[in-house]
């Protein structure tokens, strides 16, 4: 979460993205004819960057649309507390991080998400930095009222990227783990997720600066929505300056690269790096979303989303389809072999993960049970399907080193 | 560097500043300098005069290519399936921030009550080099000032100050005032080649502000220290004390300026004394007490090694202030198995390997490194010997450009402040793989101990003491050379 790439790229005029978007489209036929290979290989590659512009765009498109029912349900959970409207809203944060999770495959190169990133989905969280937590009655920006008499949005950005107290380094203070703990509160169960009260934000209610807790919430939701409609604008159009034409208009070697660094780092890197430490550490909160324990659904919608990049296909909220040709297909096109190997391992790390049960903070209790083998199997799978990625950049012609 | 031909040459034993004197009185008659080095192979022509087929390999086999921003953050290639699974759990606690005590990710709390750092990442960006603030930027952030009063502690390491003890924090948790800020005043200090052309160097002055629980010590000291590049750490650790300790020359035996000598500090895990090779001053003895003594000095994270939080008397607050503690963690708030997977992780990363290594300005900068002496300190071609934490560290022959011995580097770089054996003059050799991608990795060229040097010239320029001979040599090249020496640096 902590890398923040900041490229500057030069202005793109929007006549040559056009010419190559058109080329694009049609200059791919016949992945399988040798003879017409060179040429195939390159419309197969540019065809798969279209294709993973348009994915992308679609998946940030639906997780700025669920950001937005959320702040929805939110804002009616906070005008009135009650026992619905919580359960409502924090369904409405487990379906808007359906498609956020997707998104991940997005990161870890120079792409529009780094410049947010740790404003939207950064971990662990200070969850006494922002509120009361069990030992901590009166911790938190939210009741320390002398300090922060007025809560407001850029309050809460200022902090996140500045610490406030703690100069110049980072507590986090919002995106979707802090929005997390305000609704759910602190896992204090062995078995289930937290069960903070809704009369914590009910004047007269449990705990204390309930309004202000509210209003909190409220910005939080604010700035989720607004930091991923900056996201989901970049993708959004092929107009001059945005990321979408800057990828369109690269080599396509050097946007198949960034393609694939990110989705073989989220394997490779993150999903380990996530994973792994839950198996060492033997913690049961050592996982990301660990008030609502949905982080199963985190780690399954993370590989989902690296699918999504390798069969250029999406499926929207909606249940419509964005698909088109693909990186396998580009694989495939430069060397039939590795894209059967590739589709093997990308099939068997979607099973291992989808083969995690639920709750994550129960599946790894227990070196060697049957769930930590479960989550071990998860690790070893990923790293395979990323290395594989390294073989098939080969054979496409490029290197790929995965940022850690 | 000790000397081994011509022992005829041998010296009486002098204080030191006296023996620096009388080396220093008799450079301008020995000029033999390469000669010293004749049992090192780096004074081979074919290792030297000519671009060897091996040296873009700066980590031997363990070497990766990556000239991106990523260049210092890559695992060692080949790593077993095992040590993917350490350096993916230590990455993970390095990376990421640590949070305030208690939270829900008991693993990662227990930050503060001092710090001045929330993750290890934050200093060492992208396992990067850190520096001093820019113009307008609050405080130090990759950078941090080392306190002490005279006197030593009860293992011959620098005695804490009564009230800020040894590190500064310019962070603290809620509830406990950061100690206080550091700020740094620079002033120019005009100079000339002996060709005519003009530079300037930055001369910095610190001084503690907001300072939150009274004055320091009159007689405290200062040492401020940017966080160096973590690659090679686990090679540099491999290299047998034997080879250390035969190229260090305490007395100048050979006469050539150089007078490099060991440091010994405390090992904290065998409850000993150490060869030091590790900070600035070559005060950690190995990679693991290095990290641990960082996750405690700059992140207020007990462990094993170093179990007390950093709280003086007088921080009354700072005694009050929940720990990150559990009983699964044993007493400690980073659990033993995550501090040696962070050492894994910090021992493991790879040397990123040179570029533009045959250009011809690169090799003739390389000529002019060894032909100057440069090379008596930084060591251009070193063998490691086992390693215990990763057998790909073993027997490699790495290009380190680090004696890791250290060096009296005169006053004009001195922090006066002594560090186990280590003089108010001395610092440790840094190696010099990888200097050339700062700019690429940490967007910045700033470069030694303080980050005072706003490029490698004016680093070679503020070389003084053992390396002042050198220094002056470069100077002396006319200016096509002294771009060559730089062009070799940045190919590193």
């Amino acid at each position: 979460m902590l890398h923040t790439f900041r490229f500057s790229w030069p202005r793109v005029a929007a006549t040559a993205l056009l010419s190559v978007s058109a080329l694009a489209f049609t200059a791919c036929k016949d992945d399988d004819d040798d003879t017409t290979k060179p040429t195939d290989l390159t419309g197969a590659k540019q065809t798969a960057v279209a294709t993973y512009a348009s994915v992308a765009s679609a998946t940030y498109e639906d997780a700025l649309s669920a950001a937005r029912t959320l702040q929805t349900r939110i804002q009616a959970f906070v005008a009135t507390p009650s026992p619905a409207t919580l359960a409502d809203a924090r369904q409405a944060w487990k379906d808007a991080r359906r498609p956020y999770g997707q998104t991940e495959a997005f990161r870890f190169y120079d792409g529009p998400i780094e410049e947010v990133e740790g404003l939207l989905n950064a971990w662990p969280l200070d969850e006494n930095f922002i509120d009361y937590t069990s030992t901590q009655p009166t911790a938190g920006i939210i009741n320390d009222v002398t300090t922060y008499p007025t809560l407001s949005k850029s309050l809460l950005v200022d902090l996140n990227e500045n610490g406030g107290a703690v100069g110049g380094e980072k507590n986090i203070s919002v995106g979707y783990h802090a929005i997390e703990f305000l609704l759910w509160g602190q896992d204090l169960s062995a078995t289930g997720p937290g069960n903070r009260p809704y009369t914590d934000y009910l004047a007269g209610g449990t705990a204390s600066n309930q309004a202000r807790r509210g209003q909190y919430l409220l910005l939080c939701a604010e700035l989720l929505v607004e930091h991923l409609e900056q996201v989901a604008t970049e993708w959004r159009s092929t107009g001059a300056g945005t990321y979408r034409a800057r990828l369109l208009a690269m080599p396509a070697d050097s946007a198949l690269q960034r393609i694939l660094t990110g989705a073989g780092a989220l394997g490779a890197g993150e999903m380990n790096e996530r994973l792994q430490p839950a198996l060492d550490t033997q913690d049961q909160e050592e996982e990301h979303s660990c008030f609502s324990d949905n982080t199963d659904q985190d780690v399954k919608l993370n590989q989902l989303g690296i699918r999504n990049v390798i069969l250029g296909t999406y499926t929207r909220t909606d249940n419509s389809t964005v698909t088109g040709p693909s990186v396998l297909d580009a694989v495939r096109a430069a060397d039939a072999s590795a894209a059967n190997t590739l589709a093997t391992r990308l099939d068997a790390a979607t099973a291992a993960t989808q083969a995690i049960q639920a709750p994550f903070d129960q599946e790894i209790l227990g070196v060697g049970s049957a769930g930590y083998n479960r989550v071990r199997a998860a690790v070893l799978a990923c790293r395979a399907q990323s290395d594989q990625l390294v073989s098939a950049a080969a054979k496409l012609g490029f290197p790929l080193v995965f940022p850690n | 560097m000790r000397f081994r031909l011509f022992a005829h040459h041998t010296r009486p034993v002098l204080p030191r500043p006296l023996l620096l004197a009388a080396s220093a009185a008799a450079f301008g008659l020995s000029l033999s300098v390469a000669s010293c080095h004749a049992d090192r192979d780096v004074t081979q022509p074919a290792d030297y005069l000519a671009a060897d087929p091996d040296e873009a390999l700066s980590g031997g086999t363990t070497t990766l290519f990556d000239d991106t921003r990523n260049a210092f953050n890559h695992g060692l290639p080949g790593m077993s399936d095992a040590g993917r699974d350490q350096f993916a759990t230590g990455n993970a606690f390095f990376r990421d921030a640590w949070v305030i005590a208690p939270a829900s990710t008991t693993a990662r709390d227990g930050l503060g009550p001092f710090f001045n750092a929330t993750s290890c990442a934050s200093c060492h960006q992208l396992d990067g080099r850190g520096r001093p603030p820019l113009p307008g930027e609050p405080g130090l952030t990759s950078m941090l000032v080392r306190l002490s009063v005279p006197g030593q502690n009860a293992h011959g390491g620098p005695a804490p100050d009564p009230t800020y003890g040894d590190q500064l924090a310019n962070g603290g948790i809620p509830g406990v005032a950061a100690e206080g800020d550091v700020t740094i005043t620079y002033t120019e200090e005009a100079g000339t080649y002996p060709d005519g052309t003009r530079y300037s160097l930055r001369r910095p002055a610190y001084a503690l502000t907001n300072l939150a629980y009274g004055a320091a010590a009159g007689t405290a000291m200062l040492s401020p220290r940017v966080a160096p590049q973590m690659a090679g750490m686990g090679l540099l650790e491999a290299i047998p004390e034997a080879t250390l300790v035969a190229g260090a020359d305490p007395y100048d035996l050979n006469g050539d300026g150089i007078s490099g000598r060991p440091n010994y500090v405390w090992d904290e895990g065998s409850a000993g004394r150490a060869i030091g090779r590790f900070g600035w001053k070559a005060n950690q003895p190995t990679v693991r007490q290095q990290v641990a003594g960082a996750f405690s000095g700059d992140m207020g994270i007990t462990s094993s090694l170093f179990p007390t939080e950093n709280c003086t008397s007088p921080q009354l607050d700072c005694q009050r202030a929940p720990t990150g503690n559990t009983s699964a963690q044993e007493p400690y708030e980073l659990q033993p198995i995550i501090l040696q997977k962070v050492a894994y992780y910090s021992a493991t990363l790879a040397v990123p390997g040179r570029r533009r290594w045959q250009d011809a300005a690169v090799v003739r900068g390389k000529q002019l490194f060894v032909r100057l002496n440069c090379s008596g300190c930084h060591w251009p071609k070193v063998q490691t010997g086992a390693s215990a934490l990763e057998p790909a560290l073993s027997y490699q022959t790495i290009r380190p450009y680090t004696d890791l011995l250290l060096h009296d580097m005169g006053p004009a770089l001195a922090d006066n402040r002594p560090d186990f054996e280590a003089t108010g003059q001395e610092w440790r050799t840094p190696p010099l793989w990888g200097i050339g991608l700062f700019q690429v990795v940490n967007r910045h060229t700033l470069y030694l101990h303080d980050g005072r040097a706003r490029n490698l010239e004016e680093a070679v320029l503020w070389h003084g003491g053992e390396a002042q001979r050198a220094r002056d040599a470069f100077t002396q090249l006319p200016a096509a050379d002294r771009a060559a020496v730089i062009r070799f640096l940045n190919s590193l």
